[in-house]
């Protein structure tokens, strides 16, 4: 429940932030913590099993390519020229 | 009886709030589809799609331990692999312009 707060928050981002910069931002940042309670919460629901270790692999997995693919995404617009968002411009 | 089935967190079992839980997360990811089809700029695409991947893995694995179906975690690991993949791929290829990934 805790993790669904956190990727309502990132969804929120996602569609209201007026550029692509700090989409990115909200992504990475809320969207890898609501995955990561989430995850978290079925690996202690699974227990000491060996399907609980898959689930942390997982958990691993999101918290280390999340960030990375935002990262690049960003980097990627910028060289393509896309021009961050200043205060007073209208949204796109 | 596995723990999904017998805890009991305020009149439901582990397993049905799972479940809700998983209903929520189909809702945000079809909210994602909003920006995704909008989207101004090609990275606002794919950074969306990333997004709604992420939430694709989330919900097979709520689902995999309220359902009590362990495999489904092999088919999540698999998802969040190839979504990773998949976005660093596309970001490469829209700045190198059809270069060899």
């Amino acid at each position: 429940m805790v993790g669904l707060f956190f990727t309502l928050v990132s969804a929120a981002g996602v569609i209201r932030l007026p550029d692509v910069f700090s989409r990115a931002h909200t992504a990475s940042q809320a969207d890898t913590l609501g995955a990561g309670f989430a995850l978290a919460a079925v690996a202690l629901t699974i227990g000491w099993d060996s399907t609980a270790a898959k689930t942390v692999l997982l958990l691993f997995f999101i918290f280390v390519t999340n960030p990375t693919a935002a990262h690049a995404i960003a980097r990627a617009a910028y060289e393509e020229g896309v021009e961050p968002w200043t205060k007073g411009e209208e949204r796109r | 009886m596995t723990l999904v089935e017998t805890t009991i967190v305020a009149g439901y079992t582990l397993g049905d709030l799972m479940l809700v839980a998983a209903a929520g997360f189909v809702l945000l990811a079809i909210a994602m589809l909003y920006r995704a089809i909008k989207g101004p700029t090609m990275q606002d695409r794919v950074l969306a799609v990333n997004v709604l991947g992420t939430n694709t893995v989330v919900i097979l694995a709520l689902l995999g331990a309220a359902l009590a179906e362990p495999w489904f975690l092999d088919i999540a690991l698999v998802y969040a692999l190839l979504n990773f993949l998949m976005a660093i791929a596309i970001s490469k290829f829209t700045v190198e312009r059809g270069g060899v990934i």
